[in-house]
């Protein structure tokens, strides 16, 4: 075994060894969420081929929605390129997947291709970003840190791009039989001996993978998460009409015991008591938790957001940024304890009131999401923790209910007048 | 002017003959209270009159849907409401259900099935538009008006209906000239999510004034939508933006009650 494989199969060792530990760490967050049931799989493979690989939400904003799906797919095609580099590096071969013929060399010259396309597409994100016209991506939530994180991945990608193609072009010139349509043009261009093409392809080649390495251990601390999650999020995501929120089963058992009150001497199953609605990060579902980690904070939630356009403090990715920091905030603490507390809860110190009671339903920053999140169910489970468990509604509301309770309408007139429409 | 008479059966009553109508139609609290909204029940129950269709209304019997508790997270009133609703359909036997409001809609069809209701749900502008295909409702070909059509939420986003709507308005005789924010882009006339019943946060500005100024930026002189609440809403967004007197909002039942000269 020579030295570099030894030196190769221990940088992987470690890159999946940390890899595994952050994947480990969310997974005991994940212990402390609610249930959620996932039925229907057949319909939710035809959503990942539509919304996923066919990148049709993110089109609908078309210029970035362009130069995303180009990334995206760039990735698709580049990541074998990237499982070759793994086997060639433990086995210490040289293109080890080369024997799959014509068909390597296709993928081999797209992947090229993709990479120059991708380059160009981050350097558009970077200069974008630099120059500030992206109003969606400012806003409360968006912190210095959210936005180094996203400069940081940005320029990550964009290295592992450029040694990609450095690590392409050294092999045009050093074997002039290749399949790179773009790397064979600079290996034309670029003044470089065979001499020197061999050292420079290494230093690309190592610059390159543990480039791979890093990113992948950079990935579950920040908003590119999204590069894993994005695609599983979307196969389990909602399936059921944009409108139809979920019905809270403990309140229909508890009705049936108020109407038949003699089943309430029947044995209850489920005798731990539940807490109604979301109150901290510990009472969402494992899917809305997931939502939160699968947020990439481009804001095209909030920028077509109602509440959100005409000034008010309610940011529906927001919600998502909160809920992810809250869960890093408590969740090591609640899994050494279950009764924990810090005194703090992602009701009220992350979610004001104020953001809760400004929104409309209106689904549009579910409509939009490129991932598929619900935003709606937090806000529906934060109002339903505090209408049901401390009695607190906005203003008007609890008259409204109280009309409803009384009139079966949320006006205060009689069923009496029911019928008045017709004969006025 | 004075409207023409129409009829609308009383479920109790013609139940208790012995008949079962084939549809309930489902007033909803807007369209039995509501000042402005009102004209739109009696439009619709004209139209239905006009084809000929055998429906009934629940009359005080009917009761809120719970949808606004709900939406206030008011869970608790919601099953209570729904559970009592779907008793009397069942009582009544009722397979099919016809609502115009698109948040009575969403309800019974999506959310009243997870607590036992089996009616199938039928919004009035999938219906009518079915009618007008069917040529049971007459389309009006040579008129000129142009007219600007702001999607529900609850009835687009919520439950992709958007060609209906603009079906209809076009068998009326109207283009359309579409709003920059349409069909799933649409902006939320601010009063989903139990808004309507309480006061706003504050923000820079009314959600309704923006989407009246997003129709005002079409040049139309009317506004048609589908919905009690938008109706109110873009009315007052009208109003902040002192154009009540030069622009209408309508219903679509409303467009087709006035086109057949019911
Ligand atoms: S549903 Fe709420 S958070 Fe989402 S866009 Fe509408 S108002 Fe904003
Ligand atoms: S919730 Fe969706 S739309 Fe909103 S910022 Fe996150 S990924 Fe983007």
């Amino acid at each position: 075994m020579s030295i570099s494989q030894v030196i190769f199969i221990i940088t992987l060792i470690i890159t999946v060894g940390v890899f595994l530990f952050s994947i480990y760490r969310l997974a005991q967050f994940f212990k402390l969420t609610k249930k959620y049931p996932i039925g229907n799989w057949g319909k939710r493979i035809s959503l990942v081929l539509k919304i996923a690989l066919g990148q049709t939400k993110i089109f609908r904003f078309p210029f970035a929605g362009f130069l995303h799906a180009i990334v995206f797919w760039g990735f698709l095609v580049i990541i074998f390129g990237s499982i070759e580099m793994v086997i060639d590096g433990v086995f210490g071969i040289h293109k080890s997947l080369k024997v799959l013929g014509v068909f390597y060399d296709i993928i081999m010259g797209f992947g090229d291709i993709f990479a120059f396309l991708i380059a160009i597409a981050i350097l558009i994100f970077i200069a974008r970003r630099i120059s500030h016209k992206v109003k969606r991506f400012d806003g409360q939530e968006m912190t210095p840190k959210a936005h180094k994180d996203a400069f940081l991945a940005l320029s990550l990608i964009f290295l592992l791009m450029f040694s990609l193609l450095g690590m392409n072009s050294m092999e045009a010139i050093l074997n002039p039989e290749n399949s790179y349509p773009v790397s064979n043009l600079i290996a034309h261009i670029l003044p470089i001996c065979p001499c020197k093409a061999e050292g420079l392809y290494t230093f690309f080649w190592w610059t390159h993978i543990e480039l791979i390495f890093i990113f992948a251990n950079i990935l579950p601390y920040s908003k590119h998460f999204h590069i894993f999650m994005s695609i599983p999020n979307v196969f389990l995501s909602r399936i059921e009409p944009l409108g139809k929120l979920n019905t809270m089963e403990s309140i229909t058992k508890e009705l049936q015991l108020m109407m038949n009150p003699e089943t309430a001497y029947e044995p209850q199953e489920n005798t731990e008591p539940v807490r109604f609605g979301i109150k901290d990060c510990e009472d969402v579902t494992w899917k809305t938790y997931m939502d939160s980690l699968t947020c990439t904070q481009c804001g095209r939630c909030t920028s077509v957001c109602p509440a959100a356009q005409t000034g008010r403090k309610l940011s529906p990715r927001k919600l998502m940024m909160d809920l992810r920091a809250r869960m890093n905030e408590k969740a090591p603490y609640l899994i050494k304890n279950k009764n924990y507390s810090d005194g703090k809860s992602y009701l009220n110190d992350y979610i004001s009131l104020e953001e809760l009671w400004a929104c409309t339903l209106c689904n549009a920053c579910a409509q939009e999401c490129p991932v598929n999140i619900y935003h709606p169910q937090i806000i529906i489970d934060l109002r339903r923790y505090l209408v049901l468990e401390e009695g607190k509604a906005q203003g008007g509301l609890q008259a409204i209910f109280a009309n409803i309770e009384n009139n079966g309408a949320p006006w205060q007139y009689s069923p009496t007048e029911r019928l008045n429409w017709i004969n006025e | 002017m004075t409207e023409k008479s129409f009829q609308v059966p009383i479920m109790s009553e013609i139940y208790a003959q012995g008949h079962k109508p084939e549809y309930l139609y489902w007033v909803g609290c807007a369209g039995a209270y509501d000042f402005r909204y009102k004209k739109v029940a009696r439009a619709f129950a004209k139209i239905l009159n006009y084809a000929q269709i055998d429906f009934a209304v629940l009359g005080h019997e009917e009761s809120c849907t719970g949808d606004p508790a709900r939406r206030a997270g008011n869970e608790m009133l919601f099953q209570m409401q729904a559970l009592q609703n779907i008793q009397l359909f069942k009582q009544y036997e009722v397979k099919k259900i016809l609502t115009t409001c698109p948040h009575c809609y969403n309800t019974l069809k999506n959310e009243y099935p997870d607590l036992g209701s089996t009616c199938e749900v039928i919004h009035y502008t999938e219906f009518l538009n079915n009618l007008m295909q069917k040529g049971i409702i007459p389309t009006i070909k040579a008129n000129n008006n142009t007219t600007t059509y702001h999607d529900p939420c609850y009835l687009g986003r919520a439950n992709k209906i958007y060609d209906a709507p603009r079906n209809i308005l076009k068998n009326m005789g109207y283009s359309i000239n579409e709003m920059k924010r349409n069909k799933s882009f649409a902006l939320c006339c601010g009063a989903g999510g139990a808004q309507f019943f309480k006061e706003s946060e504050p923000g820079t500005k009314e959600i309704c004034t923006l989407r009246a100024e997003q129709a005002l930026e079409t040049n139309t002189k009317n506004i048609v939508t589908a919905c009690p609440f938008c109706i109110t809403m873009l009315t007052d967004g009208l109003k902040n933006l002192n154009k009540e007197e030069e622009v209408q909002v309508k219903d679509i039942a409303e467009i087709v009650a006035e086109n057949l000269s019911l």
